[in-house]
Order: structure tokens, then C-alpha cells, then sequence
């Protein structure tokens, strides 16, 4: 491959012909048939070249970034590392994996014996046991970006982690000479060296302290600690950073390096002074600091301008045309060269390039951090396009950057002016949900139940679910705490309950809603928003003691981030759902939530998401745009959560932590796996979103689902159709193609950054990228005549495309590092606040008037249908617009469309405050239109003229709930019935006794007491049933402890009854509130009752006038009739009573009884039946 | 009426071991002068059920009942008219009305062919009249007209209690103009966990020394103090359930409650002793 190079650098080829040779198999007719004949004769090298060039620049940087920041994940190995590829299916051949993914496990001997057996034999079979990521259990993936061990860790090298003996050596797999052998490269190379040396190339042991080496691979990426640099770093030169001075016989290149290494720590210990680097000039640096201050670079001092140049020119179009497989990563390591800190220190010899060497790649590309800087830049300069869609921050950074400025003051302006044009693309952050599901009666009322039964099983499980999450919230972040010994045993029990297949699918709908509602915004705590600033500012507006301790621990905490390439995780509350779903562990749940969650995809893959409508005048108006991307946002994150989830479970049965041993073993579980239908029908997903230039939404979820797929799906053919149908999106997404009907940059962008990010995946074989060329030359997708689609529209903003690919950051990150000269701490960087990106970001701190009302719209929508939600924005969107082309004004129509939107029985404060909502919201849309269009003053007015016409319209008068009984003047202010019923509870304890000899009740509060019953019997407003028939029934008893003489009064000692004046008084009131106030049945009949009777037969002497009194006026008053008075008294005689009383009260009654009867006969004839009918009711 | 957890401590230190009578009341009006009366009366109740739910089981006993019935009867046969049952209420720290029950039912066990149902016996308690022994009756009532913590009548009280706060509450929200639902009515469209009232649109209530203000979508009444076994009860039961449905809400302890335990607001649950006065409503534009 070195030929291709070589040849190019002679310029035997020119660039332009050589990218074209690589992106295309055929030669083209541009070509010039000089170049065409040096290219044919390379051509079974062609695919080669790529991760050629990639490894080359890689290994050629060691010395620049030995400890710097991390190394991005170097591309696949040059296939010419590819074991077996030429004899062995490409499905088999993996064994370049190990280049990407190095093992786990720091076993530095494995590593090392594992070596020579792969270089010599070339067929190391495939990624070794630990190439699975650390810490990932069976199943489980990584926690989310919290803890002190970044889950990212693992997956790439480090660059400074190839200490001799270090996986990085055993991942060194040799480029393998047969290869090279097999296709040896015409003429142009110098033959055996060349091809012999490249194991040595790629090994490039940069010192590394004995911690870096025994840290775990989780905490790759993070540059070594400190305070071991400064003594090993600078001390240990790279003999042979080229493979020149290595013998190619040489037996062990690790056993070398560490007689070297050992040499040098000697030499160390006997000088306490480190030595002093020295740059090529020999001028000294200094050496404590040597680690964490810059070199400065010199445009002067580049060496080999020219030969770097042409390098910057292939690589760049490489990038430019696809090449590669993560354009980010590219950049990434770009800016690490731009950042290279200094250059580790060399022989004279090596410094000094012969002058025929030059042009060949004998010498080091890189002899100093002038190199590298000037390298950076020019790619940095093709790159131009792409930074320049970067976010502010980072691009203030470059701008910013010296080194930068220093060697191509004309990039520097450009990017100054990105910056300062960059308006902020940031869709207006949408305010984190962490509220539990609403009920909706529609779906979640009895009449959705087959049973009482499951209907209250399901109402304890909602309750159950979400005190489960309330405890995660609360606790997960406690050390110690582990959610399956917290959780686990709970979670089961109430999953245990779940028997009917009904309960299922209701619990799924509520398990599912409620992981789109906590995760998916993002500004949410599920997910990163742009930068930390968000959070941080959301924090900030918080009231609470809790969450400022929160922001405090991020703000000293590391920073744990994953790095550009970080593995599929499990950010914040998502971690709770994966959770759940382990722990529940249970089939029927697994099942009932795939089908959900492919039901819901499908649904939201297929949303017609509303285009705007072809304007006929200047084209669109930024107004639709704004709603357009914020519900393609809105979509197309939800997608990907789903999508996501959807991929956990179904795969989560196959998930395991390594590959299938044996060739054998992996062949059986593909014939297995190969006759299991998808859960989903993503293919046809795929097909369908590409033939309708909808790629955009498809692929960033599909990317998603597949990034959690187990080591095998990639080897089934109908994913490895997917993967072929990817790949050849990911070719044919060039950024600088920018015709009419081209799908929109940043949409490209998001595809790039998706796909790029799956290409790293660690399940995803490493060497697909580069062995799917042939299907793809093949492949063509018909897009052309589905017309416009989603592609072609701008519903990419640099928001969301940020919040999709949070790992985009890591570019700021590494300037911000630079910046801060901290890119040598462990730990990785400390994480800082940017003020300047506080500018531009939509959340407001809700004190403001306008942020509580937003707050409130949002939480009235909560508990709404959704359809009310999006009729409200469907017509605030579609009046916004034409009140922009027709300056009408909004609050006339939006009304009227709202009305007639909603379904008739919509409550009348829930239409109004929703065509409030729409009012305001078109009513913003237009003013947001005309803020940019118009002048700020027109804007004002009409404001001021919306405001104006809705206070004239003024508030709807709510009708006032019914009297209930009182009369149209009651004011309400009789006394409580729970005060009076109180009252003469007490009067009645007093009489009933025991009571002390002081206490007793005054005649003026009797009275008074009887009043206040009268006012509220009158009053009403706060009577309810029980309570008047409690009042109804005490209040006969009072009369029955009037009638016998048994309340007892105040006064003087030897007064203590009531006068019986005042007895028949209160008695007179008691008959008129019977008659006249109670509206419930009052037992009068108790007045005759055994027990009431009977206090008269405890009073010497008996006075019967009271009684008597009380049974007539009942008689007069039409409140009880002759008959039941008699059968009351009839049934007295059932008591025993004292012999004397019973005498009495026959000779009593006698007379009673003989009175003439009232002159009411239907009256009495109507109750007689009355009580027969109450009598036969009563025995039935 | 929000009372400290001290200050609450100290009123529930006076209350150990003292029966519900009236002059217990009067006792406790006069140590804590400036406490409310309901507040008084309201934590008085409470401690006491709990004390009750402590000490329920050893007066259930077999060999318990036996005794009282026994002591009862030997009490009656002396003087039908003393306050036998009270007194041997009070003698051994249990409820009269409780007792009141125990003896009832008993007595029924041994003058019934069949033993007597609950309904049966709360009927009878309701109206003692309908008890066959008149001496028993009247001990009865006597039990039941004295206890201020259980019984026929303090139940209606408390009911009362309740549903007049409920009334004010939805006299105070009709006044704000603020649109609801109230329980009678979520029962009706089938909701399966129904607070007071649920705010069709919410408001947002703010706070004094805080930056935010709280979303309310539901409130629900609660016309006593809130104590910490009494919220927490009601969290469990209720609170978090609407939570879990109605997203955050409103409770308006009347009685006031125990400061320390108004620990959710962040979370959704906000503890008010009075309708708060500062309420944000959704206006009528965004513009």
C-alpha cells in the first residue's frame, strides 16, 4: 500500500486520480492513462488503501500523542493485516478486530505470547475473549456516563497505553508479510524491508507509567496520570520509530523495548534530573513542565511542506469522499495533532532526513509538532465545511486557537466569521418531563378491564412501578447501592401479578409511555443536551438545596464522557428501564414490550410528519420550519429510544460477552439464528425510508436498534443486507454534493455522525467497513423517483444533531483542553462551564412570567389526550403561517379552529384554556416571523394590539356551582354541622353524666344552641345527609332529656333544673325545626322509646305534663299520627318497667289515646299504609 | 397551625395514657392556650388511635372480654345506674365506645341463638334503643356520648368535618374561578384512584423564598393534622397514587401539619394549612 503512497508523492499519480481510483473500482475516463497504468497495476491493493493510510498516520503520530488526550480508535488495519481474508469467507475473517478493540484484559503476557503466533501464522482467530468491553455482565450494558469507571473505557486504545507488554502489542497484529507477499507491490516499493518493517511501524512504544499499565482498559482514553509522566516520558526515546535500526530478524520487538525501557529507568535512578529533551535544534526545554507546556510551533520549521501537504490532500478526500468510517473520529484526531503538546525526543540521526528520503516514506512524516500542527491545518482547511456547522463553542475554540492562527491566518478568519455568523440552530429545549404517566379514562378505566379483579391488580401495579422508580431516583447514586438488591424482588412480586394477557399489554403501554416521557427530551436528565451548559442552567434554576449538591458534585466531579467513540449506554433514567426489564426477567413482559415498542416505531417511522406547504411567493417561511424541525425532533428522538429499548430486548437473549469460540460452534448458532424472524422488519424499514428519502429519520433509530445487536446478528445475512444498505448510504452521503434534490447538509451530517459512530461499535466486525465494497459497487437504491422527502428538508438543526451524537462534544472538549493545559490530568478533562454558550439557549428560569406560563401550558397538556396537544399545535402552526401571509390576527381564528377540532364533549375551561394556548402560540409564531422580517416597532404593536382585543374579550364568567337548598341571599355564615353536632354531643354527655358538680348548661345556651341548628337546617351549604340525620336524631334525644327534667343547668346550687317555661319553649322550637327545617326523616319515635321513657321513671315526682305536651303538638303539627304514637306505645309494653310507672303511664295514655282523632282521615288512612308497607319491608 | 416537629413532640408528650373525655380536652386547651382548639383536638384524636392501635389486641383476648363482661355484670348488678362501663373503660386505658362494642357483643353471644352480626351491632350502636337490655343500653350511650375519639357520633363529626372543608374548598375554587373535576365525577368516568378535586387546568402556586413555583393539578382536603404516621399513610395510600396519575398536586391539611414532613414539594406533593393565595393561572396569551 506504501506503493500507492509513494507513488503519489513522486507524483507519478496525481490526488484527485488516486481518491478516484479508490472510491471507484473502474477506472474513469478523467484519468490519465500514465496514472491509470500505475493505479491497475496496484489494484488488488485498492481497498487497502484506506485503512493504509489510516494505520500509517496513526502510528506516524505516536510520538506527538504518546500521552496527550486520547487517541481515537485507529481504523481497521490495513487489509493486508487481514488474516485469511484471501482464503476464508470475509464473515470469518476478523482478526484485524483486535486492532480497534484491543482486549479487556491488561494481561500483558497473553498479549504478548499471542503475538508472534498471529504475526507468523496471520490467522489469529478473530477478537480474543476479552475483547468484549469490561465490566459488561451477561445481558447488561454499560451504566450511562456516571461513575468513576467511564463505560467507554476498554473499547479503544489509548495511545499511551502501548507499554511493551501491553494488549497493545497483541493487538499489533501484524500486516502480516504473506499478505504482502501475495500481492507484492510493483516496483514502486522497496520490497522486503519495506513490507517486513511494518510490524515494527505500527509498534510504537510510547512509554507508559507502571499505573497506565496497570489501570484497568475501562479508563482507556484518559491520558495518564500525571505525576508519572514527567519521569518516564521524556527519558525513554523511540529508537526506531520508523523501523529503521531494527534488525527485521529482530526475535521480539516487546523483549527490545523492555531492555530498553529498563535501561533508561536505570539511567533515571542515578540521575534525579530527568534528561532534558531536546527539540531538533537542540535548543532545551523545559523539563519538569515538559509534559503540560506546549511546545510552541513554528510555521518555519515544518519540514517536508510539500510531501506533508500532498498526505493532508489524499487523507482529507478520502474523508471528503467516505472513505473513512467516522468522519468525527477523523477530526478528533486532527485536532489532537493540532493540540500535540511536543514531540518525544529522538535521535539526532532520525531527526535529520536524508534528502532522498524525502520523498519517499522512509523518513517520519512527523519530525516535529511543527509537522503535525501544519498537517492538522491543512486538513483542517479542506475540512472548513463541516467546522464550520460545528457549534459555537468549538468554534470560538479553534478560532481561538494560536497554533491555528499561526499557521493559516486565512482559516482562522473564515472560522472567526462561522463564528460570529453562527446564529444559534438550537430548537428551543423542550422542559424535562420526570412526571408520571396521566391516566386517561379512555384507556385506563374499568371498561378496559376484563375484571374488577384485574382492574384493581393494575391500579396497585401503577403504583407499585412508579414507587419503585421513585426509590431509583432517590437512590441510585448512593454508593452501594444495587438495584436488584434494592428493587429486584419488588419489581418481580408485582410482575408476578400480571397473569392476564390484558395486564400485560396495559402495564407495557404504561411502562413504555412513561420511558418517553423521562427520557426522550432532551434537555431531560435522560439525555446530554448541547454541552453541560443546559444542565447546568437548569439546575441552576432550581429552588432546592438537593440539586444544587448535585450540580456540585458534576462540577468537581471528572468528567466522564465517552470519548468520540463511546459504546451504546445507558444514560440516566434509561438505566432505570434496562433495569427493570433485567430484573423483571420475565418472558411474557419481554414479549408484550417488543411488540409495543415495534407497534409504536412503526407507527411514528410512517408519522406523515406535515410539510410545508410549497409557498408561492418567497419561498418558505422560517416559521414553518421552526414547528417542522421541532416535531421532526421530537420523532425522531423518540425513535431512537424506542428503537433502542427495541434492539436491548430482542437481542438481549443472544447478548453474551464474547463471540462463539470455535468456527464451528459460531456456524451452528448462525444456522440457528438464521431461521428466527426480526422482532422487526427493519430491512424493509430501511428500504422503504431510503426509497422515500426519509434516510433521515430511518437510519439515525435503525442505528440505534442495531448498536445493541449481539455478536452474531452482523454475520446473518439479512442484517448483513442492512449493513450493505448502510454502507452504501454512508458512501453517497458526500458533504460537499450540494445540487438541488441533494439531501441537506446537516441531515448528511447526522447520518455521517450515526453511522460513523455504528461503524465503531464493538460488535459491528471491524473489518465490514472495508469488505463490503463489492456488494456496494453492485447496489444502487432507486431514490430518484419518490421526489421530495424528508432528505431534501432542513429537519436537521445543530440541536438536535448534537443530542443525537453528544459524542460530537469531544472535539470541543479536546480544544477547551488545550485551553486549559489540562489535558494531562488523569481522569480525563475537567469539566468547565463555557459563560459564553450560555447566550442562545431556549431554557428560560421559569420565575419569569413567561416561564411559569410555559410551565403551566406544558402541565395542562399533561393530563390532556395527546390529540388535544397536537390540535392545539396543528392549528397554532397552520394560523401562525397565514397570519404571517395575510396579517390577520390569530385570536379570531385559532378559537374557531380549536372549537372545531376537539371533540364536542370537551369541557368547556379545557377548550378555552386550549384555544388560549393556540391564541398565544400563533400569535408567537407570527411575532417570531416578523421579529425577523419586520421591524421591532411594527412587532410591538401588534402585540400590544393582540393583548388589547383579548382584555376587551375579557375572562369567561365560570358559572358558580348550584345553591345546593340555601336561599338565593344566604350568605353561608350558620355554624358548621360538625360544630353543633359536636355542641349537643356534649349537652348529651353532660346530661347522661358523669359529670363533675360544677358543670353544667346554661337555658341562654340551650336556646342558643337550637338557633344555630335552626341557621344551618337553613343554610345548608355545608350539610351533608349523615350529618342532618345525626343532627335529627340528637336532637329528639335532647327533647326525650327535656321531657324528663334531665338536663342540668347552671345557676344557683339549689336551682338545678329548667324551668318549665323554658322547657316547653325549647321543646316549641325542637317541633317548628322538625316541622318546618329538617329535610331528612327525623326519629321521633325514639321519643317513646324504652330507654327515653325510662329516664321519666327515674325522676321523683314523675312529671308527665312535658310529655304529654310534646305527644300533642307532634299530633297538631301533622309530624306523628295517633296510629304510630299507639303502636309505640304498644310496644312498651313489651319492657319490664318498675310496677308503679307502668300503672301511670297506662292511666296516662288512656285518656291520650280516647282524644278525639285529628280531622285528617286520607292523612292517617295514607300513613297506616305507610307503616304496613314499613312493616312488611321491615320482616322481608 | 404548621407546628415543628419539637412543638408537635411536646403536645404529644401530654398526651400519653389520658382518656378522651371531655375533661382531658379541657386540660389540653389550657396547657397549650395558643393552639387552635380543632388543632388541639385533631392531634389528641390522632395519638390516640394510635395509642389504641397499639393496645387493641390484649383487650380482645378471650380471656380479656371474659373479665370485662364479668366485671361489667358484677357492676351492674350493684347499681344499673352508676357509669359502670365507662369507669372500666377508663380503668383499663381502652376507648369507651370500644368497650362499649366488646360488651355489647358479648352479651348478644349469650342472648342470641345465632352470634350477632357487625351490621347488627352497629346498628345498635348508632341507637341504643334497639339493644334488648335497658340498663345495657343506657351504659351504652353513656359510653358513647362521653368518648370524644371513637364512636357513632365523633364519626359523624369527623365526616361532617370533612365534607365542609370539602365544601370550602370547592367554594374557593368556583370563587378563583378555576375549573375542576371533583371526586363524585372521576368516580363516574371510571378514574381508579379519585382525589378531592383534579384541576382541569392547573394552576401554579408560588412560594415566597423560592425561585420556582409549583404545578397543581390536583388538591385534595384533608380536615385534620397532618402528623407523620397520619401522612405517611396517606402518601402510600393516596398522595403518590394521584401523583402517579395527576402528575403533581396540592394538600390542604386544615388542622395544619408537621413542617419537616412538606419534604416532596420538588417532587409534586405540596402541604398547604389554608388555599394558598399566590396562584399563577394560565392566561389567556402567551404573547
Amino acid at each position: 500500500m506504501a506503493a500507492v503512497l509513494e507513488s503519489l508523492l513522486r507524483e507519478e499519480v496525481s490526488v484527485a486520480a488516486a481518491v478516484r481510483w479508490i472510491a471507484r473500482s473502474a477506472q474513469s475516463s478523467e484519468d490519465d492513462p500514465g496514472e491509470a497504468a500505475a493505479l491497475s497495476s496496484l489494484q488488488p491493493l485498492r481497498k487497502e488503501f484506506v485503512p493504509f493510510l489510516l494505520n500509517f498516520l496513526r502510528e506516524q503520530s505516536s510520538r506527538v500523542l504518546p500521552q496527550g488526550p486520547p487517541t481515537p480508535a485507529k481504523a481497521p488495519g490495513s487489509s493486508a493485516a487481514l488474516p485469511g481474508r484471501p482464503g476464508g469467507p470475509p464473515r470469518g475473517s476478523r482478526g484485524a478486530r483486535s486492532q480497534l478493540f484491543p482486549p479487556t484484559e491488561p494481561s500483558s503476557t497473553a498479549g504478548a505470547s499471542e503475538a508472534p503466533s498471529a504475526r507468523r501464522g496471520g490467522r489469529r482467530r478473530g477478537p480474543g475473549p476479552g475483547r468484549e468491553r469490561g465490566g459488561r455482565g451477561p445481558g447488561g450494558l454499560e451504566e450511562g456516563v456516571s461513575g468513576e469507571s467511564p463505560p467507554w473505557a476498554g473499547g479503544r486504545r489509548p495511545r499511551g497505553s502501548g507499554s511493551p507488554g501491553s494488549p497493545s502489542l497483541a493487538r499489533s497484529d501484524p500486516p502480516n508479510l504473506s499478505n504482502l507477499e501475495e500481492f507484492p507491490p510493483v516496483g514502486s516499493v522497496p520490497p522486503g524491508p519495506a513490507g517486513r518493517t511494518k510490524p515494527s511501524r505500527r509498534i510504537n512504544p510510547t512509554p507508559v507509567s507502571e499505573e497506565r499499565s496497570l489501570s484497568k482498559p475501562k479508563t482507556c482514553f484518559t491520558s495518564p496520570p500525571i505525576n508519572c509522566v514527567p519521569s518516564s516520558q521524556p527519558s525513554v526515546p523511540d529508537t526506531s520509530p520508523w523501523g529503521h535500526g531494527l534488525p527485521p530478524g529482530c526475535r521480539s520487538l516487546q523483549e527490545e523495548r523492555e531492555m530498553l525501557r529498563k535501561e533508561r529507568s536505570k539511567q533515571l535512578q542515578q540521575s534525579p534530573t530527568p534528561t532534558c529533551p531536546t527539540s531538533e535544534s537542540g535548543s532545551p526545554l523545559p523539563s519538569r513542565t515538559g509534559n503540560l507546556t506546549a511546545e510552541p510551533a513554528d510555521p518555519a520549521r515544518v519540514s517536508s511542506r510539500q510531501r506533508l501537504e500532498l498526505i493532508a490532500l489524499v487523507y482529507s478526500s478520502c474523508i471528503a469522499e467516505n472513505l473513512v468510517p467516522n468522519l468525527f473520529l477523523e477530526l478528533f484526531f486532527v485536532l489532537q495533532l493540532l493540540t500535540a503538546r511536543r514531540m518525544v525526543a529522538t535521535k539526532e540521526s532520525d531527526l535529520e532526513p536524508t534528502p532522498e528520503a524525502l520523498d519517499s516514506l522512509e523518513s517520519p512524516l512527523f519530525q516535529s509538532v511543527h509537522d503535525c500542527v501544519f498537517f492538522a491545518v491543512q486538513v483542517l482547511e479542506h475540512q472548513f465545511q463541516v467546522l464550520s456547522y460545528l457549534d459555537k463553542g468549538t468554534l470560538k475554540l479553534l478560532a481561538e486557537n494560536e497554533r491555528l492562527l499561526c499557521f493559516s491566518p486565512a482559516l482562522q478568519g473564515r472560522l472567526r466569521a462561522a463564528y460570529e455568523g453562527s446564529v444559534a440552530r438550537v430548537s428551543l429545549a423542550m422542559p424535562p418531563s420526570a412526571q408520571a404517566v396521566s391516566f386517561q379514562p379512555e384507556t385506563d378505566n374499568r371498561a378496559n378491564f376484563s375484571s374488577d379483579r384485574a382492574f384493581h391488580t393494575f391500579k396497585k401495579q401503577r403504583d407499585v412501578f412508579f414507587e419503585v422508580l421513585r426509590e431509583w431516583e432517590d437512590r441510585h447514586e448512593e454508593p452501594g447501592w444495587d438495584f436488584e438488591k434494592g428493587l429486584g424482588s419488588r419489581i418481580r412480586t408485582m410482575m408476578g401479578q400480571l397473569s392476564a394477557a390484558c395486564s400485560h399489554s396495559h402495564f407495557v403501554r404504561l411502562f413504555q409511555k412513561q420511558l418517553l416521557q423521562m427520557c426522550q427530551s432532551p434537555g431531560g436528565p435522560g439525555g446530554a443536551g448541547l454541552g453541560e451548559a443546559p444542565d447546568v442552567l437548569s439546575m441552576l434554576g432550581a429552588d432546592k438545596l438537593g440539586r444544587l449538591r448535585r450540580l456540585q458534585e458534576r462540577l468537581v466531579a471528572p468528567q466522564s464522557s465517552g470519548g468520540p467513540c463511546p459504546p451504546p449506554t445507558f444514560p440516566g433514567c434509561q438505566g432505570f428501564f434496562r433495569d427493570f426489564i433485567l430484573s423483571a426477567s420475565s418472558f411474557q413482559f419481554n414479549q408484550h414490550l417488543m411488540d409495543s415498542l415495534s407497534l409504536k416505531i412503526r407507527e411514528l417511522n410512517s408519522l406523515a410528519l406535515p410539510q410545508p406547504e410549497p409557498s408561492d411567493e418567497d419561498g418558505e417561511s422560517d416559521v414553518d420550519w421552526q414547528g417542522e424541525r421541532r416535531q421532526f425532533a421530537v420523532v425522531l428522538l423518540s425513535l431512537r429510544l424506542l428503537a433502542k429499548f427495541l434492539g436491548f430486548v430482542a437481542f438481549l437473549p443472544y447478548r453474551g460477552p464474547e463471540p462463539p469460540p470455535t468456527r464451528e460452534l459460531q456456524d451452528s448458532i448462525l444456522a440457528l439464528r438464521s431461521q428466527v424472524p426480526p422482532a422487526l422488519d427493519v430491512r424493509a424499514l430501511l428500504q422503504q425510508g431510503l426509497q422515500a428519502r426519509r434516510a433521515v429519520l430511518t437510519v439515525p433509530w435503525l442505528v440505534e436498534f442495531l448498536s445493541l445487536a449481539d455478536h452474531i446478528v452482523p454475520l446473518l445475512d439479512y442484517y448483513r443486507s442492512i449493513f450493505t444498505l448502510l454502507l452504501h448510504l454512508h458512501r453517497s452521503l458526500v458533504l460537499s454534493k450540494e445540487s438541488k434534490g441533494e439531501m441537506c447538509f446537516l441531515n448528511k451530517l447526522l447520518l455521517l455522525a450515526v453511522l460513523g459512530w455504528l461503524f465503531q461499535i464493538p460488535t459491528v466486525p471491524e473489518d465490514l467497513f472495508f469488505l463490503e465494497e463489492d456488494q456496494l459497487d453492485t447496489f444502487e437504491v432507486d431514490t430518484v423517483t419518490s421526489g421530495h422527502g424528508l432528505d431534501g428538508m432542513p429537519v436537521v438543526d445543530q440541536h438536535l444533531l448534537y443530542t443525537c451524537c453528544p459524542y460530537i462534544g469531544e472535539l470541543r472538549k479536546l480544544l477547551a483542553s488545550w485551553v486549559s493545559g489540562s489535558s494531562g490530568r488523569s481522569g480525563g478533562f475537567v469539566r468547565k462551564i463555557t459563560p459564553t454558550t450560555t447566550a442562545g439557549l431556549g431554557a428560560q428560569p421559569p420565575q419569569t412570567t413567561q416561564g411559569l406560563q410555559a410551565q403551566l401550558a406544558q402541565a395542562f397538556f399533561h393530563n390532556q389526550p395527546p390529540s388535544l396537544r397536537r390540535t392545539v399545535e396543528f392549528v397554532a402552526e397552520r394560523i401562525g403561517s397565514n397570519c404571517v401571509k395575510h396579517i390577520k390576527f390569530c385570536q379570531k381564528k385559532s378559537p374557531g379552529a380549536v372549537r372545531a377540532l376537539l371533540p364536542e364533549e370537551t369541557p368547556a375551561a379545557v377548550l378555552s384554556s386550549a384555544e388560549n394556548i393556540a391564541v398565544g402560540l400563533a400569535t408567537e409564531k407570527a411575532c417570531a416571523w416578523l421579529s425577523a422580517n419586520i421591524t421591532a416597532l411594527i412587532q410591538r404593536e401588534v402585540k400590544a394590539a393582540v393583548s388589547r382585543t383579548l382584555r376587551a374579550q375579557g375572562p369567561e364568567p365560570a358559572a358558580r356551582g348550584e345553591r345546593r337548598g340555601c336561599s338565593r341571599a344566604c350568605e353561608h355564615h350558620a355554624p358548621l354541622p360538625s360544630h353543633l353536632i359536636s355542641e349537643i354531643k356534649d349537652v348529651l354527655a353532660l346530661a347522661v353524666g358523669p359529670r363533675d358538680p360544677e358543670e353544667g348548661v346554661s337555658p341562654e345556651h340551650l336556646e342558643q344552641l337550637l338557633g344555630q341548628l335552626g341557621q344551618t337546617l337553613q343554610c345548608r351549604q355545608f350539610l351533608c345527609p349523615p350529618a342532618e340525620q345525626h343532627l335529627a336524631k340528637c336532637s329528639v334525644e335532647l327533647a326525650s332529656l327535656l321531657v324528663a327534667d334531665q338536663i342540668p343547668v347552671l345557676g344557683p346550687p339549689a336551682q338545678h333544673r329548667l324551668e318549665r317555661g323554658q322547657a316547653r319553649r325549647l321543646l316549641h322550637v325542637l317541633l317548628s325545626l322538625w316541622k318546618d327545617d329538617f329535610q331528612v326523616p327525623v326519629p321521633l319515635q325514639l321519643l317513646l322509646s324504652p330507654r327515653n321513657l325510662g329516664l321519666l321513671a327515674d325522676t321523683r315526682p314523675r312529671e308527665w305534663d312535658l310529655l304529654l305536651f310534646l305527644l300533642r303538638e307532634l299530633v297538631e303539627k301533622g309530624l306523628m299520627g295517633r296510629t304510630e304514637i299507639e303502636a309505640c306505645l304498644g310496644s312498651l309494653h313489651d319492657t319490664q318497667w318498675p310496677k308503679d310507672f307502668s300503672e301511670e303511664l297506662a292511666t296516662l295514655f288512656n285518656p291520650f289515646l280516647a282524644e278525639p282523632h285529628m280531622p285528617e282521615p286520607q292523612l292517617r288512612a295514607c300513613e297506616l299504609v305507610q307503616t304496613n308497607r314499613g312493616t312488611v319491608l321491615a320482616q322481608s | 397551625m404548621i407546628l415543628t416537629k419539637a412543638q408537635y413532640d411536646e403536645i404529644a408528650q401530654c398526651l400519653v395514657s389520658v382518656p378522651p373525655t371531655r375533661q382531658s380536652l379541657r386540660k389540653l386547651k389550657q396547657r397549650f392556650p395558643s393552639q387552635s382548639q380543632a388543632t388541639l383536638l385533631s392531634i389528641f384524636s390522632q395519638e390516640y388511635q394510635k395509642h389504641i392501635k397499639r393496645t387493641h389486641a390484649k383487650h380482645h383476648t378471650p380471656e380479656a372480654i371474659e373479665s370485662y363482661y364479668q366485671r361489667y355484670l358484677n357492676g351492674v348488678g350493684r347499681n344499673g345506674a352508676a357509669p359502670v362501663l365507662l369507669e372500666l373503660a377508663n380503668e383499663v386505658d381502652h376507648a369507651p365506645s370500644l368497650m362499649a362494642r366488646i360488651i355489647l357483643e358479648r352479651f348478644l353471644q349469650e342472648h342470641e341463638e345465632t352470634p350477632p352480626s357487625k351490621s347488627v351491632i352497629n346498628s345498635m350502636l348508632r341507637d341504643p334503643s334497639q339493644i334488648p337490655d335497658g340498663v345495657l343500653a343506657n351504659q351504652v350511650y353513656q359510653c358513647i356520648v362521653n368518648d370524644c375519639c371513637y364512636g357513632p357520633l365523633v364519626d359523624c363529626i369527623k365526616h361532617a368535618i370533612g365534607h365542609e372543608h370539602e365544601v370550602l374548598l370547592r367554594d374557593l375554587l368556583l370563587e378563583k374561578n378555576l375549573s375542576f373535576l371533583d371526586e363524585d365525577q372521576l368516580r363516574a368516568k371510571g378514574y381508579d384512584k379519585t382525589p378531592d378535586f383534579i384541576l382541569q387546568v392547573p394552576v401554579v402556586m408560588l412560594c415566597p423564598l423560592a425561585v420556582e413555583g409549583h404545578i397543581i393539578h390536583w388538591i385534595e382536603s384533608k380536615a385534620s393534622f397532618g402528623d407523620e404516621c397520619s401522612h405517611h399513610a396517606y402518601l402510600h395510600d393516596q398522595f403518590w397514587s394521584y401523583w402517579n396519575r395527576f402528575g403533581p398536586g396540592l394538600v390542604i391539611y386544615w388542622y395544619g401539619f408537621i413542617q419537616e414532613l412538606d419534604c416532596n414539594r420538588e417532587r409534586g406533593i405540596l402541604l398547604k394549612a389554608c388555599f394558598p393565595t399566590d396562584i399563577v393561572t394560565l392566561c389567556h396569551s402567551l404573547a
